[in-house]
């Protein structure tokens, strides 16, 4: 039976090969991983789809494959070879039965999921950009590898016009001239360093986000001092009854979500024609993890209390540090905070994480002289920073949303509720 | 001819009805009332000795043009041309040259069966001290003839059957010559480089045509000379377009294109945006009688064209 890459979301029109974890001849059970595929933000382990012996891989390891395309064959126990079941059908079958159909690394990849961005983030009508299927192993001729290479064109990035998909040498040209790609090779003095999937993911996104966002910015000063002292005292005992530590960042996330449920335009994006509102509050965090930039999503953020949060964070950093994240825990955001606080920033203009309305900083929390009814008082102060797309909001909306947020993290002390 | 006759008195002719019949296809015809007896030359049908006596002749000063009726026919001179003309100059430290020229009709379409429509080139080509041209067009032919007759080497001098009357072209009455090793870009293009030589020439002119209303802008080389080749002009064509398709009548394997196609792997491999293809008569003994099975021997301007689109898209 052939196996082929399933298809895991709308959005997701390619996988790249991780790691094989059986060769051929090994015999695998039914759901036994067989594959670690990198899509988007995610990696996941691929399950056999029935239980047999492994004939071929025909995807090698790091070989980009559309979704859809056979990456090894296999030998289903008491059939012919050649002969088994269609793999998507028995695939759709698992991810009935399987429960919870998402699992960390277990996870199960279902054809015709929910649309998941390349950050996480769900957007039914969002344009999404897709690459040239069809074209297998992506062979390049010599001209093409050489035009790419004087020129420092990433061949994975062109769309090929050729027969299959194939990438010809007048698609390089046309890219070239396009003027998109840096036109440089090392030099003497520079090294050349190969850009990693996720790498290459956060290019893309990046780009997306200043080339089809307009981004404005602005900042206010939270006075977090009752949360600070209300935080040292009962930290230790927190850590000691939960596990995790009590971090600024749930008090944050706690104010933010209570403020987009009175600000719902934040939690939204923009739709071509419309503003697409969201109803849940899934609030996505950004975490510095060893590969990269991550953002994991805490669903439904309004629903949990601080130590609920505080909790999640813990649990979503650890799994995007150790690469363990599912496709469930990057999918669906609404929202993004980055907490550049932890980087020592004082002020940081983060870009909208596409196609979220806007995206919120927690920087650091620095003891400062104040003025208070014309006494100078020290107060521990964190800025707060917003960057929004401007077609959907504009300052008012966005001062107000984080005058909210303000607002409720400057009511916190210790009678706050954790 | 005539006029390198008139030229030059070493030039003479030999052949099989060269004289009164004037040449089976009229080659030489009244050049025996212009020239005389002891310069237009009738033999027996003994080609071996065709080429033996202008072999001995050329070593001994003079100019000989040999016309091997049908190139079919070409067989006994092999051991005259290959292993005595091709090396003399060689062999002695360049103290003998033998400047024969050996003009045959060559090539397929003409009804002429499995003895009278054979590609010969492929067998002359290989052996270094040769010369071996193959013009496409009057004006080649021409200026490519008073070239190979002035030249100090042994020419192969292909004229294919089909081009002496299917092609008409302009030549001009005044002295010119074409030279030998150099192609010709017939039909400058941008996507797929068509390389090719004799009656070919003329089909791969018209597909290109053709295809210009797809979009596909192909080039269109001419080698003229098959030997030396001229790697150069091939080269630079397929550096330029990434795409070559070679097109020949000769049957496929061990023709002159897989020599193109072997010298534009080794030199503009690096360039190249598809595989090397080559369009050429197949495999089979000799050229059938039949028409059908002709037709389907022969390559023409459908056959090519498809071929260039095949490898445009690619």
């Amino acid at each position: 039976m052939k196996i082929e890459l399933p298809q895991v979301g709308e959005s997701v029109t390619e996988g790249i090969i991780g790691r094989w974890l059986v060769s051929p001849g090994d015999r695998v059970e039914k759901y036994d991983p067989l594959v670690e595929v990198i899509t988007d933000k995610v990696n996941l382990e691929m399950p056999s789809p029935a239980t047999g012996t492994m004939s071929k891989i025909i995807a090698e390891e790091g070989e980009t494959v559309p979704m859809g395309a056979v990456i090894a064959e296999m030998e289903v126990e008491g059939e012919e070879p050649g002969v088994g079941p269609d793999l998507n059908a028995s695939l759709q079958k698992t991810a009935e039965v399987a429960e919870p159909p998402v699992i960390d690394r277990m996870g199960v990849l279902i054809k015709n999921m929910a649309p998941v961005g390349p950050t996480g983030s769900g957007g039914p009508s969002a344009p999404i950009e897709t690459e040239g299927g069809g074209d297998r192993g992506r062979r390049y001729s010599p001209a093409v590898r050489r035009l790419a290479e004087q020129h420092g064109v990433d061949l994975a990035l062109i769309t090929g016009t050729g027969i299959g998909g194939r990438v010809t040498r007048a698609d390089v040209q046309a890219s070239i001239d396009s003027g998109a790609r840096p036109v440089r090779s090392e030099g003497p003095d520079e090294a050349r360093v190969p850009l990693t999937p996720l790498r290459r993911m956060i290019a893309q996104n990046m780009v997306k986000s200043t080339t089809e966002i307009p981004q404005a910015w602005s900042s206010v000063e939270v006075d977090v001092t009752g949360i600070v002292t209300f935080r040292e005292a009962v930290k230790d005992e927190f850590r000691a009854r939960e596990g995790v530590n009590l971090t600024y960042l749930a008090f944050a996330l706690h104010a933010v979500a209570a403020a987009l449920k009175e600000n719902p335009l934040l939690n939204s994006s923009w739709d071509g024609d419309a503003i697409l509102i969201k109803h849940r509050t899934n609030i996505g965090v950004a975490v510095a993890a060893p590969v990269g930039l991550l953002v994991p999503v805490i669903h439904d953020a309004d629903k949990l209390t601080i130590t609920g949060l505080a909790l999640a964070v813990d649990s979503l950093s650890e799994k995007a540090r150790q690469g363990k994240l599912s496709l469930e825990n990057v999918q669906g955001g609404t929202f993004t905070v980055n907490n550049t606080g932890v980087l020592g920033s004082v002020v940081s203009r983060a870009l909208v994480n596409y196609p979220q309305a806007a995206i919120l900083t927690t920087e650091a929390i620095v003891k400062r002289p104040v003025v208070i009814d014309d006494a100078i008082a020290i107060r521990s102060i964190m800025n707060v920073g917003l960057t929004f797309d401007h077609r959907i909001v504009d300052g008012a909306e966005a001062s107000a949303f984080t005058g909210s947020v303000k607002r409720h993290m400057e009511a916190m002390d210790h009678n706050t509720r954790i | 001819m005539r006029e390198e006759l008139a030229r030059d008195e070493r030039v003479f002719v030999i052949g099989e009805d060269v004289g009164r019949r004037g040449g089976v296809f009229l080659a030489t015809d009244g050049f025996i009332d212009e020239f005389g007896e002891d310069r237009i030359i009738d033999t027996p049908l003994a080609e071996s000795s065709i080429a033996g006596i202008a072999l001995g002749a050329a070593m001994n000063g003079m100019r000989p043009i040999c016309e091997i009726q049908f190139a079919d026919f070409i067989w006994p001179t092999f051991n005259q041309l290959l292993g005595e003309a091709a090396r003399a100059r060689y062999g002695t430290e360049g103290k003998i040259s033998v400047p024969l020229v050996a003009r045959t009709p060559y090539g397929g379409g003409v009804r002429g069966g499995l003895y009278h429509s054979q590609s010969v080139e492929a067998f002359f080509s290989h052996s270094p001290g040769l010369k071996v041209v193959a013009p496409a067009t009057p004006y080649d032919a021409k200026g490519l003839l008073k070239s190979a007759v002035r030249d100090d080497d042994p020419v192969i001098f292909l004229e294919h059957k089909r081009t002496y009357r299917l092609v008409r072209g302009e030549v001009p009455d005044e002295e010119y010559t074409v030279p030998l090793g150099e192609a010709e870009v017939k039909i400058k293009g941008e996507h797929i480089s068509v390389i090719t030589y004799g009656l070919m020439v003329h089909h791969c002119i018209e597909a290109a045509r053709s295809l210009a209303g797809e979009g596909i802008s192909a080039e269109v080389v001419d080698l003229r000379t098959l030997a030396p080749m001229d790697r150069g002009t091939v080269v630079s064509s397929v550096k330029k377009t990434g795409k070559a398709l070679i097109v020949h009548e000769d049957t496929k394997t061990g023709g002159v294109g897989g020599e193109v196609s072997a010298v534009i792997a080794e030199e503009a491999f690096d360039y190249l945006d598809g595989p090397v293809v080559r369009l050429a008569g197949p495999d089979v003994p000799a050229m059938p009688f039949s028409p059908p099975l002709e037709a389907k021997f022969m390559l023409d301007t459908d056959k090519i064209a498809e071929a260039i689109r095949k490898l445009a898209d690619y």
